[in-house]
């Protein structure tokens, strides 16, 4: 009997190195296939099993997923991306310029962060009044809402420290527009602004934060809390349906015993 | 339904297990049984593999999308940064033009500071407002008190625009006013079923499709109709 790819790649989840990688061992039955995501340390993040209606594309719009998509885009494209840049300055503008005409593929690599960039922060508005429509923020799932709107502004902040970094015309005067706003903060706006830019104006200092921020403390809060905002999905019961929710069990009185005989 | 007082294995959870009417529910146990939650059963899939696979699906999807855009449009690089030559307009990020078009109208405090402030304060305390959770049609109940606030709110918020001349974010308020009209014209018995769907909306539905329309609105002014010295322009005619 010829043998299969699947068979192969049973054979292969059976030897020993693979087993003590992946705890879930083999076979295909539903509790090995619970098992898998149960044991895995990142995969667990997520319940067992999912409501078939929640999958249906009309229901999320695959909102969530896609922005979470986005931001393994914006990794993958933004690693290879730190390879070839400094941040000072003139050097910055420089090295921007030579992502575009001398590093191979270095024009394709940054137009695909800038453009998942864009798509990170209209797919977070999206995924935002999707959630907000269908009413998925009601309890139990108040602080998962709350998380959101938290990745919401770590998400702008993640696309406006990266609009800094080519150190162009349009990088630099967007920065400044942008960053005086926080002078209009009362009592302390320019000791904010000051904080922000390590200086009164936008120079290699700011270029220096930006940079930081953007290459290092941001993606590191925003992997964070997407895991929490992943996790509270399944402590939280699920993905929201309306018609899923528990709904009246039963309308009779209140046995005696469950009014305090057992509790006592 | 079994009654739980002679079912020695059943359980009540609470008097009313609704979300909506109690957010935390009480079981019950009315012998010495683990607690079981007994919900409408619902088909379910496996995580692994058939939601992974969908979400690796539409992540590919998106990917090859996005590869697309890169391969045909390239990412904007003006000349290097110089302060001494300020561009006119300067513009933010798109997804502050909203922002900065609100600029344009009123003192930075206000459009900087207070309505960015206000709008995520709002958005993170809308699950903890029980009549969000209640979602009732705005209209249904209490009618004659919630009309006079309304009206008096829509025109004392269209006056403000309109002494500000802020006639771009007029248009959204007053089409958004248009239609809470027609709610309040209209019944859960309306024949069209439309009207029946505006009847139904809360409170929270206006404010935040008033506030999406503002948004696209504005970051579309912003972004499309403005040039030197942040006049109005016609993006088809530069």
């Amino acid at each position: 009997m010829a043998k299969t790819i699947a068979s192969y790649f049973d054979e292969l989840r059976g030897t020993r190195v693979w087993r003590s990688v992946f705890r879930s061992g083999t076979g295909s039955s539903t509790l090995h296939r619970a098992l898998a995501v149960q044991q895995n340390v990142f995969l667990h993040l997520f319940s067992t099993k999912v409501r078939t209606r929640m999958l249906s594309f009309s229901t999320t719009w695959y909102l969530g997923t896609l922005t979470f998509g986005t931001f393994l885009l914006l990794v993958v494209t933004g690693i290879p991306l730190m390879f070839y840049y400094h941040p000072s300055v003139p050097q910055a503008y420089a090295d921007t310029k030579d992502l575009e005409f001398v590093v191979s593929s270095g024009l394709f690599l940054r137009n695909l962060h800038r453009w998942s960039a864009h798509a990170m922060v209209f797919l977070v508005f999206a995924h935002m009044f999707k959630v907000f429509y269908r009413g998925a923020y009601r309890p139990p799932r108040e602080f998962n809402w709350v998380i959101g709107v938290i990745l919401l502004l770590i998400t702008l902040l993640l696309s406006y420290t990266g609009y800094l970094l080519p150190w162009d015309q349009l990088a630099f005067w967007a920065i400044t527009v942008g960053s005086n706003i926080a002078s209009a903060v009362p009592v302390m706006g320019n000791k904010v602004h000051f904080l922000m830019l390590g200086g009164n104006v936008v120079n290699a200092n700011a270029l220096l934060r930006f940079y930081v921020l953007h290459c290092m403390i941001l993606p590191l809060v925003a992997i964070l809390f997407v895991a929490v905002h992943f996790w509270r999905i399944r402590k939280d019961g699920g993905l929201y349906s309306h018609q899923s929710e528990p709904q009246t069990v039963t309308a009779g009185p209140v046995p005696a015993a469950a009014k305090g005989g057992q509790f006592q | 339904m079994t009654d739980p007082t002679t079912d020695p294995k059943d359980f009540v959870a609470g008097i009313d297990s609704n979300a909506h009417k109690s957010p935390t529910r009480v079981v019950f146990v009315t012998r010495r049984t683990s607690a079981q939650v007994k919900v409408v059963d619902e088909e379910e899939v496996q995580t692994y593999p058939e939601v992974l696979f969908r979400a690796i699906v539409a992540i590919e999807v998106l990917t090859i999308a996005l590869v697309g855009a890169a391969l045909l449009f390239n990412a904007p690089l003006e000349g290097i940064a110089d302060p001494s030559h300020t561009p006119n307009p300067a513009k933010a990020p798109w997804y502050f033009l909203g922002l900065q078009e609100m600029l344009h109208y009123f003192p930075p405090v206000v459009a900087g500071v207070l309505v960015p402030g206000l709008v995520v304060m709002a958005l993170i305390v809308i699950p903890y407002f029980n009549i969000n959770v209640e979602a009732e049609g705005l209209f249904l109940k209490d009618r004659k008190r919630r009309l006079l606030i309304f009206y008096l709110a829509a025109a004392g918020l269209s006056l403000f625009l309109l002494l500000f001349d802020v006639y771009v974010a007029l248009a959204p308020t007053l089409i958004v006013a248009g239609f809470m009209v027609l709610a309040a014209q209209s019944s859960p018995q309306s024949p069209s079923a439309f009207r029946r769907y505006l009847a139904a909306k809360p409170l929270s539905y206006w404010i935040m499709t008033w506030f999406l329309f503002e948004l696209a609105v504005l970051t579309a002014v912003g972004t499309f109709f403005r040039g030197p010295g942040w006049s109005w322009v016609l993006p088809w005619r530069s």
